[in-house]
């Protein structure tokens, strides 16, 4: 279905069609080929000025960028063999003096500026406005990490602060009930791209924090060029969020886009799907933790009541009679111990006594009545009565006695007795 | 309005908590049947939050007098994946 036509508009092989009134039929690719011819013969080679945005380098080596202003933008390329000579880096918001062909890429139907020079001219004006607009609230403190407030862990509702439509709402949605169907999602619809999305992204955040339940919102949306993102750059923006009382997460394009709001935000997502896996925790997971900590409970609670049966064991066998049965022991030997104490003193009692008893049995003997016979005197004792006698007087001629000496006795009759002599 | 009802991660907090300080083994046998109590309870809350399934997604509207309202809310579903460049 190729139906070429030279640059003359002449046709080659299928002539167009006419309509009734004799105007021609075009192909697509007949108009927009003639729209080219048109724009390069009567725009051709020119200079232009602008801010570099939106800057790609894939991997051809070809840049692709856009040169815009205040209020407007045309997409632009640099082929490699060029781009690779430039002196200067290209860059974001770099402001340019370029020169180059208009054209149109056919296969989008996009006019675009084939670019063959260009210079740098510094700092754009926009970027520089942004630039101080990010000093400004930096040096308010809009993102010290200490304003940053922690998301809950377990949200009863999350609020959604983007757009109704587009790939995002559906990815966060997705991820939210398949992580944790119970959690309650408002969506605050707005534009997220647009003059009017900044205002509207704004006063989102406001209504969102006047719902109760809600504790915790993400603001975002999907990728886009920088221009796209740009409402999420914007001071209404970020005062909006500083001034949230419910904790923000920001959730803006790509892992490599950086907002503003991301940086005011309470937490930076790569992407709304990133985002929505931060917001709600996975509750099969929950779910698994909290059988773990019923496990624990029990087993904790099991050893608890196993140590004090231990410890009553411990205090009841101290009780038992096996320790009676050693006080009783104990008391017996200690009797025991008395009693041989008791045995020992009487014996040495008994011994004590025994030698007193030598002692005076001794000095008893040298009492002894019959101690003086061995010095030669003798006892003499009345026959048949056998008392001693101390008087001659008792004695008559005639009578009998017996006299006892040191060794032995003998007996004899008296003959004749005389009388004491008075002293 | 229940607004000041514990929230999910306090009860959680309260009950690992509990688990460590049973588990640390110092406490008297009473009050170790105090705290599993206490823990039995965190526990029934974690679950009944965790099971309350809402499953409600509502989008926010301006009501004329300038109140809020929600209203049931499923977005279109994708009749063909949406490419970015």
């Amino acid at each position: 279905m190729t139906a070429l036509f030279p640059a003359s508009g002449a046709p080659m092989t299928a002539p167009p069609r006419q309509a009734a009134d004799g105007s021609p039929i075009y192909t697509v690719a007949q108009l927009t080929r003639q729209i080219r011819e048109t724009l390069e013969r009567h725009v051709g080679l020119v200079w232009l000025t602008g801010e570099i945005s939106n800057l790609r380098v894939p991997a051809s080596g070809h840049c692709y960028f856009t040169l815009k202003d205040e209020s407007a933008q045309i997409a632009a390329v640099m082929w490699r063999t060029l781009s690779e000579t430039l002196k200067f880096k290209m860059a974001e918001g770099l402001s340019v003096l370029a020169q180059g062909e208009v054209t149109v890429y056919e296969p989008r139907g996009q006019y675009q500026i084939s670019v063959r020079r260009i210079e740098p001219l510094g700092v754009g004006a926009l970027q520089l406005a942004f630039l101080q607009m990010k000093e400004r609230l930096e040096k308010e403190g809009l993102f010290d990490p200490a304003r940053k407030r922690p998301i809950p862990m377990f949200p009863r509702a999350v609020a959604l602060v983007t757009s109704p439509t587009g790939a995002a709402i559906r990815d966060m949605l997705r991820v939210i009930r398949r992580r944790c169907p119970s959690t309650r999602v408002i969506v605050c619809p707005v534009r997220v791209q647009g003059d009017e999305a900044a205002g509207e992204i704004a006063e989102g955040i406001a209504l969102v924090n006047r719902i109760a339940d809600v504790e915790v919102m993400i603001v975002g949306r999907g990728g886009g060029s920088i221009e796209d993102l740009w409402p999420f750059n914007e001071e209404r923006v970020a005062r909006a969020i500083a001034r949230s009382r419910i904790p923000v997460i920001s959730a803006v394009g790509h892992e490599t886009d950086f907002t503003i709001s991301d940086f005011v935000a309470d937490l930076r997502a790569l992407t709304p799907t990133d985002a929505a896996n931060q917001v709600v925790p996975d509750a099969g997971q929950l779910a698994e933790d909290l059988d773990s900590l019923r496990r624990r409970l029990g087993r904790a609670l099991t050893a608890s009541a196993a140590s004090a049966r231990e410890r009553l064991a411990g205090l009841a066998q101290r009780c038992e009679p096996r320790r009676f049965d050693e006080r009783i022991r104990e008391r017996e030997q200690h009797v025991d111990e008395l009693c041989q104490r008791l045995v020992r003193s009487a014996q040495r009692a008994v011994e004590f006594q025994g030698r007193r008893l030598g002692a005076l049995s001794g000095r008893i003997e040298s009492l002894s009545p019959y101690a003086v016979l061995r010095r030669g005197y003798s006892i003499t004792l009345r026959e048949p009565q056998g008392a001693a006698v101390r008087d001659a007087a008792e004695l008559r001629a005639g009578d009998f006695v017996r006299t006892r000496l040191h060794r032995g006795e003998f007996r004899a009759r008296v003959e004749g007795t005389s009388p004491a002599q008075p002293e | 309005m229940a607004k000041s009802k514990p929230k999910f991660e306090e009860h959680l907090a309260r009950l690992e908590k509990i688990v460590a300080e049973l588990e640390g083994g110092d406490l008297t046998l009473d009050d170790s049947l105090a705290r599993y109590e206490e823990g039995v309870k965190a526990l029934k809350k974690c679950y009944e939050i965790l099971r309350d399934a809402e499953k409600r997604v509502e989008i926010l509207l301006k009501s004329d007098d300038g109140g809020l309202k929600t209203a049931p809310f499923e977005p279109e579903e994708e009749s063909e994946p949406l490419k970015e460049e």
